[in-house]
């Protein structure tokens, strides 16, 4: 334990090179992860601020805070930021980034400096969101509906959409590299079977990413250039079909959320065995969810325009293909769960957000089948109900298992451990925080309050003030590992290579990694998982604190 | 992929066969074969992109199948985005 | 052929320091070639799902608007095309067997014909916007529907023909104008003698991208010209 407890002193990728160019110009998959994990927290909070503005103006019934055009504004740019600048980078880009070459057992992704181009597309895509932002913003929903983004709008379609075009190029991008990464760079002896469930998680969300991208790009272009020369492409008024956008928008905009979910899902897979001290329960099965959630994903877009005008037989259509692709979700909660059974169990931080995943995206997954139903999708679309759904899945679920795989593979990216009592009351709140603030939107939704209005009948005060409260509650768990993430940078234990006791190539080198991510490739002879052979650490584990080391050292 | 090289008498004979069909096309389009020309048409169109991916792009001769799974995953997906989309507009009721 | 993993002191110095041999190298940077082409299947799909359905709906004023396409300035540029596709083919065979000379020849009558393509296309555009077939403020359509000389055309209808027309020709063009830049990347790369037998990866994979844009102008061509010319 001595010697790795002065691992923070060798080299390594976060030591090897210092100043700003060694940043901006590295094509070090590890530290593009931590150039991203900077931009993502920044708009993180840019949509934050957004959402506590909407939860403050509905603190009452009247349209008091800001004017309604505002109110428009808020929440398009709310879920523009959170959606395209967050949620879809954020896993992939932070989490994926640094590990499928750790995991793999290479050296970098298969193209480097290309994983660097995306980076730079996503800050200049963020820049333009940003001008965008404060040079009046966008106001038609962040699913810019045609014709009045196209024609009747008076606000920055055209910034917006070009801003999202440019950042769908990043996506692409990323999920071409691991494609690529994942089935040429695979150590000697890492055959599929063995590879993480991580892995085959963002492998499915690469293909989505790569499939599905290129359908919003090019109707964004579409909307441009309609909005720019005023054709009809998309306007009743002028023969076109309001609904092409829509098939086109979706398209892509549903497969995005299992974007946003299958890392996520990765991430559970990866700390629950860890922390059950057992190996995951139906690897096969896992692993195929993934790629079927991808597959199926496809197939289900229209299930957002059931009353927007399709047809009767097409909804019949989309509704049923809607129920198919709950199953392979539903077989991961399955697994997870007996992998969970007859385990030794520890509520480390990581553990308590991958149990608060499995519930909550347990309940935003169920309440989809509420919204595949026709007869009851027609009473609760647009209304608040549809929105606490998807917050469910995408706060309660992948936000969660974002900060689940913060938290666990922070020792790795930073070489330091987190506060483990902090973290664990900071995943408490989130999750008290979290239901406060979305449970009561489920029972708004049905009782009939609308999305996206920005005033409301008096006898839905009551709840909408209780989802205000919990919203500043979940500000609050969010804020928190934020601080002490920092704080551990200087003044957290030393990390030992492997505190967790977890399986996994990445685990096998220091904590943090050197440059090129192994002193010796490393040459796979064992399965997955195999936790039998893994003895149980101490959680928190003793380690020498930072002034030891320095004093050792 | 690069291993095998395509002997040159095959990638002159697929352009010919190229600009035989296009020629083909232009004339067919002529003819009035009713709906059958636009259907005449496509699958004149498909019969070159075959040529071009499998001899000039070299899927006939790749050594593993990635790359078949890759064209055929994409075309796939299209057909997807096409088909799904028609089932809409083709029961619609106006 | 891959380099022997023990003679590391040797290795050639086209060979990117994260992958192992320049075999790895060559197939990593082909299956991403391939995937981006894909991506790109899905992007230029996404008009071709437009076309579809407003053809669909809207076929006398499609089949008017295409008549009038100049359809032999049409038929011309896919010969075009075909030809710059062959030249690719031996322009990469003569990298195959090291032949620089005959590369350069290649790669420069690739361009020639890539160019001569845009430049056609040019023509072809300076005429609908003589015709005010241009959709916007002065967009206006003179044409007749075939075999049915009387019948109105709806302007709107006839604007979305040549909406899809420009969006989906343009986005080509602006694909053809990537490939000009790449190809001239290559010739002089090429003239500078760096593409061999062992190392042509970017000659093929350009390749790949050129015939990619091809095969859209092959969909394209009978989709937008050649609807119901019969008559």
């Amino acid at each position: 334990m001595a010697t790795a407890a002065i691992t923070a002193e060798r080299e390594n990728y976060l030591n090897q090179e210092y100043g700003i160019k060694s940043w901006l110009l590295t094509v070090d998959h590890k530290r593009i992860a931590l150039l991203y994990l900077l931009s993502i927290t920044f708009f993180f909070f840019i949509g934050g601020f957004f959402a506590l503005l909407i939860r403050l103006e509905l603190l009452t019934p009247a349209g008091d805070l800001v004017q309604a055009d505002t109110y428009n504004k808020l929440f398009t740019m709310h879920g523009q930021v959170m959606v395209f600048f967050f949620l879809i980078p954020s896993i992939p880009a932070v989490l994926g980034n640094f590990l499928v070459p750790l995991m793999i057992g290479a050296k970098d992704l298969a193209f480097p400096r290309i994983n660097l181009l995306s980076w730079y597309l996503y800050i200049i895509a963020g820049v333009l969101m940003l001008h965008c932002m404060l040079t009046g913003g966008v106001d038609t929903g962040w699913t810019f509906y045609t014709p009045f983004s196209t024609a009747f709008s008076n606000t920055k379609v055209i910034e917006a959409g070009l801003a999202i075009f440019i950042s769908g190029f990043s996506s692409i991008l990323t999920g071409l590299n691991f494609v690529v990464t994942i089935h040429r760079m695979r150590a000697p002896g890492m055959t599929w079977n063995r590879l993480p469930l991580f892995i085959w998680a963002h492998y499915a969300t690469s293909i989505i990413q790569l499939l599905g991208t290129p359908v919003i790009a090019v109707t964004l272009v579409l909307v441009v250039l309609e909005r720019a020369l005023h054709l009809g492409i998309f306007d009743p008024t002028r023969g076109g079909d309001p609904l092409l956008f829509q098939h086109l928008f979706w398209f892509y905009s549903h497969p995005a959320v299992y974007i946003m979910i299958l890392p996520a899902m990765g991430v559970v897979t990866e700390i629950v065995p860890c922390f059950s001290r057992k190996r995951i329960f139906g690897y096969n099965f896992v692993a195929m969810s993934s790629i079927g959630i991808a597959v199926l994903g496809f197939l289900v877009w229209a299930h957002h325009m059931f009353v927007a005008g399709i047809s009767l037989y097409a909804a019949l259509i989309f509704s049923a293909l809607s129920y198919l692709v709950a199953v392979p979700s539903a077989i991961k909660v399955f697994n997870w769960t007996a992998t969970m059974y007859k385990g030794s169990i520890t509520f480390s931080t990581p553990m308590l957000y991958a149990f608060g995943f499995i519930g909550l995206f347990t309940m935003g997954g169920l309440t989809g089948l509420f919204l595949a139903a026709l007869g009851i999708d027609v009473h609760v679309t647009d209304t608040y109900f549809v929105i606490a759904h998807f917050h469910y899945i995408m706060v309660g679920g992948a936000v969660m298992g974002y900060l689940g795989g913060m938290h666990f593979w922070w020792p790795k990216i930073s070489g330091r451990m987190y506060p483990e009592s902090l973290g664990r009351l900071a995943a408490l709140i989130v999750f008290l925080g979290f239901n406060l603030t979305f449970f009561p939107q489920f029972i708004l939704g049905y009782l009939g309050m609308p999305r996206r209005y920005w005033q409301y009948p008096p006898e839905f005060q009551v709840l909408n003030v209780l989802s205000t409260a919990g919203s500043t509650i979940l500000a609050v768990g969010y804020l928190l590992p934020m601080v002490y993430f920092l704080w551990s940078m200087r003044y957290g234990k030393i990390a030992p290579a492997n505190p967790w006791g977890a399986s996994g190539l990445e685990w096998r080198t220091s904590s943090p990694p050197p440059t090129f991510n192994f002193d010796q490739a490393p040459m796979v002879d064992w399965e997955a998982y195999d936790y039998e052979n893994i003895p149980a650490p101490e959680i928190p584990a003793p380690q020498i604190s930072a002034e030891e080391a320095r004093i050792a050292g | 992929m690069s291993e095998h090289v395509v002997p040159l008498k095959t990638n002159v004979a697929v352009w010919l066969a190229l600009l035989v069909l296009t020629g083909v096309t232009t004339g067919v389009a002529f003819i009035d074969l009713g709906p059958l020309n636009t259907i005449v048409a496509l699958v004149i169109a498909t019969c070159k992109a075959l040529m071009v991916v499998l001899i000039f792009m070299h899927v006939k001769y790749a050594s593993d199948k990635l790359v078949k799974v890759v064209v055929i995953s994409a075309i796939f997906f299209l057909m997807l985005l096409l088909g799904l989309s028609l089932a809409d507009y083709s029961t619609r009721l106006l | 052929m891959p380099d022997s993993p023990i003679a590391v002191a040797h290795h050639n110095p086209e060979l990117q320091h994260h992958f192992a041999d320049m075999e790895q190298q060559r197939d990593a940077s082909s299956l991403g070639m391939w995937l981006f082409l894909a991506t790109e299947i899905m992007f230029f799909g996404g008009m071709f799902c437009a076309y579809l359905i407003y053809r669909l709906w809207y076929f006398p004023e499609f089949a008017a608007a295409s008549n009038s396409l100049d359809i032999t300035l049409g038929t011309v540029n896919t010969a075009v095309l075909i030809c710059s596709s062959l030249t690719v083919v031996l322009a990469v065979h003569a990298a195959q067997i090291g032949k620089r000379q005959a590369q350069v020849i290649y790669l420069a009558l690739t361009l020639v014909l890539g160019l001569a393509f845009l430049g056609i296309k040019a023509v072809e555009w300076t005429s609908k916007f003589k015709e005010h077939h241009i959709p916007g403020a002065s967009f206006h359509f003179e044409g007749e529907v075939p075999g049915h000389p009387g019948q109105p055309v709806d302007q709107q209808h006839a604007q979305i023909f040549f909406s899809l027309y420009f969006a989906m020709t343009g986005m080509h063009a602006l694909h053809m104008i990537i490939g000009v830049g790449i190809f001239s990347y290559l010739l002089y790369y090429a003239w500078r003698g760096r593409y061999t037998p062992e190392y042509h990866t970017p000659l093929e994979n350009s390749g790949l991208y050129w015939h990619f844009v091809d095969i859209v102008w092959i969909y394209l061509f009978p989709l937008l010209y050649l609807i119901d010319r019969k008559k």
